[in-house]
């Protein structure tokens, strides 16, 4: 142990402002007792040219994301628990819930849509509660590509978006070229967002070119004017290691948007990989200048798990992230509590699911 | 040897088939209830129950409406059966009940032990209404033409009561029983002086067969948690027994906003007398249907 620092009785016998001592401690040895738990901004000097090198080969790429730092998963999981218990009252959590209704991608992918259930929820998404017009439209409805051109006619002349899920969603079990018809075929329908699976078989085999590939090719298939959101389904990777990964391989292969999970699995957004994906989001940008968003899907249900992940976009990403240009959550019951929620701080009383629509 | 430690229990709420603290962490002392103490203003401390918060309120409307489909639909004869089992599993903690009383409103210890027994009674007489209330206030409507017409009442949905302040046991099981025996959920505020018999009766429901959230039980000021409930848009009912007449007005402007059905308070001097339908009809909704009788053949009827 270095001998330097003072010395408890010091401290007793003379008043030190414990800020000032602790800050002190701090910066001499963080480096000694810190261990990195995100990832090392890559291309910090180097910048983008340096990241550049990292595709070009399945070696040199499996070499970068392997040589990611690996995540601290208990500190992680504390992490994410500790900034849930930030408390957002009063004008602060109008803020939040009228910010989280604006940045749900409301979402149905159900074997049994049909353009009537596809309308009702556009026109859900446009005006979410019709009591109170000052509440927000959602970012996007989120459908299946057949769904499409339903739900174009119903956010029509809003500035609602359609988001399409593609390549053979949920699984993404096809070939390639079916996966790129799936994509043509929702952005020929007007989808303005694509939201893709990667080939998690192929992921986790190790085979992290084909994944990179893949999404470069449906991006190119996304064109201009569609966004690229890539699903990871984090569920399925079974470790931080593997988000962490999963998401630098998304953001190097040109995403717009990178996604947590299909809601089709047990496991889907949790505090903690959201948060390893918005570290690594910050990171990326540090390292290459490009924003990229992200996306928590399936299984936020109540406001305040919502206003959490606020929290945790607010405290990690920072705010540039705090709006749904680039934040969204992936959800459909979400939306109900939102609004309950909102009624309650508007009028003082409990609302009740009667006062919101079923959907 | 050293002189044994007594435990003391925590008092806790029950909201949903478990044992919660109040979410705000409050307690509030509750104390002996007998006339000299009374003049004293002071009696002898007896526990420290939790004091509930609207959220606490709020939580138990949820676990309310969860359990209200399963409760609602259980057949009556069920119902009765679980009701009866409320009894049995009183029954064998008289002795607890009848001092928990005792202390609570300052009984003596026969009068509290008739009490406890008029309680037991009690549960026993509405379990026995589960299944003939149908009968009683449903049936077969007369009318003119090739139909069945059949009223039949139906529960309400979630109903709050505000149990009474002065009768701790035999008033509560006498306005918590019929809500459910009806096939409502109940989210339930005891009374303020003396709640302990209350949060006892809690565990009996929880080892009977009381399916979790069908009884909620709250402790804590009436008037903090009954405007939350009385304003609430997910209550269908307000049983207003344990409301001053200030308090009373107010919930019931409230309660008007999402056309809550309201009964009124109303004063009880004896609560070991029969109580006839007067507290299950309040809570009931009547449906009629109409249903053809089949196709009518020459000979007048298929049948």
């Amino acid at each position: 142990m270095p001998d330097a620092g003072p010395a408890p009785a010091r401290g007793l016998t003379r008043p030190v402002p414990l800020r000032g001592l602790y800050s002190r401690y701090a910066r001499r040895y963080a480096r000694l007792v810190t261990m990195p738990t995100t990832a090392p901004a890559p291309g910090s000097t180097a910048s983008a040219p340096g990241l550049a090198d990292v595709t070009a080969s399945d070696s040199t790429l499996r070499l970068f994301l392997h040589g990611l730092p690996g995540v601290d998963a208990v500190g992680l999981e504390a992490r994410a628990a500790a900034l849930g218990t930030r408390s957002i009252k009063t004008t602060a959590k109008a803020y939040a819930l009228d910010l989280a209704i604006s940045m749900v991608d409301l979402t149905t992918l159900e074997g049994a849509d049909t353009p009537g259930k596809v309308r009702a929820l556009g026109a859900k998404a446009v005006r979410p509660d019709p009591a109170d017009r000052a509440t927000p439209s959602t970012a996007a409805v989120c459908v299946y590509p057949d769904m499409v051109p339903a739900a174009k006619e119903a956010v029509a002349g809003s500035g609602v978006k359609v988001a399409s899920v593609a390549t053979a969603f949920p699984a993404g079990r096809a070939s390639l070229a079916v996966k790129l018809a799936d994509v043509r075929e929702a952005v020929a329908a007007g989808a303005d967002e694509v939201d893709m699976v990667i080939d998690r078989g192929a992921f986790l085999a190790g085979r992290y070119l084909k994944v990179y590939e893949e999404i470069t090719a449906v991006k190119e298939a996304c064109g201009t004017d569609a966004r690229l959101k890539v699903i990871f389904e984090t569920g399925e990777l079974s470790t931080y290691d593997n988000i962490r990964r999963a998401s630098w391989l998304g953001m190097l292969a040109g995403a717009d948007f990178i996604k947590t999970s299909t809601g089709k699995v047990a496991v889907n957004a949790t505090p903690a990989n959201t948060l390893l994906m918005l570290e690594a989001v910050r990171d990326f940008r540090a390292a290459t200048g490009v924003q990229v968003g992200v996306k928590p899907a399936g299984g936020i249900r109540t406001a305040k798990d919502a206003v959490k992940f606020l929290v945790l976009v607010n405290e990690t990403a920072g705010a540039d992230w705090l709006d749904n240009h680039w934040f969204r959550f992936g959800a459909s019951s979400l939306l109900n509590d939102l609004l309950m929620q909102r009624q309650k701080l508007a009028t003082g009383r409990y609302s009740g699911p009667d006062y919101v629509t079923v959907d | 040897m050293s002189e044994r430690l007594s435990v003391l229990k925590t008092y806790k709420l029950y909201v949903g088939g478990k044992f919660p603290r109040s979410e705000s962490g409050r307690v509030y002392e509750v104390t002996t209830r007998t006339s000299a103490a009374d003049a004293a203003g002071k009696g002898a401390w007896l526990a420290n129950a939790p004091l509930a918060s609207r959220k606490d309120a709020r939580d138990a409307v949820v676990a309310a409406r969860k359990a209200f489909g399963g409760w609602s639909g259980a057949t009556a004869y069920n119902r009765g059966q679980v009701l009866y089992r409320v009894a049995e599993m009183l029954e064998g903690r008289r002795a607890q009940f009848a001092r928990e009383v005792a202390a609570a409103e300052g009984l003596p210890k026969s009068r509290a032990a008739e009490q406890v027994d008029a309680a037991i009674d009690r549960w026993v007489w509405y379990a026995g209404w589960t299944d003939k209330i149908a009968q009683v206030l449903g049936g077969a409507n007369p009318v003119a033409g090739p139909y069945f017409n059949l009223s039949s009442p139906e529960p309400t949905g979630v109903v709050a009561v505000l149990a009474p302040q002065e009768s701790s046991l035999l008033g509560l099981v006498s306005v918590v029983a019929p809500v459910i025996a009806t096939g409502n959920t109940a989210v339930v505020v005891a009374s303020e002086r003396s709640p302990l018999p209350a949060l006892s009766l809690a565990e009996v429901l929880a080892t009977s067969d009381v399916p979790g959230g069908v009884v909620n039980l709250l402790s804590g000021r009436t008037a903090e948690i009954a405007p939350a409930l009385a304003a609430h848009q997910d209550v269908n009912a307000i049983d207003l027994a344990g409301a001053d007449p200030a308090l009373a007005k107010e919930l019931e402007v409230a309660a008007a906003d999402n056309l809550k059905r309201v009964l009124r308070p109303h004063p009880v001097d004896d609560w070991t007398a029969t109580p006839g339908l007067d507290r299950m009809t309040p809570f009931l909704e009547t449906k009629t249907v109409w249903h053809p009788t089949g196709a009518l053949g020459v000979s007048g009827s298929s049948y």
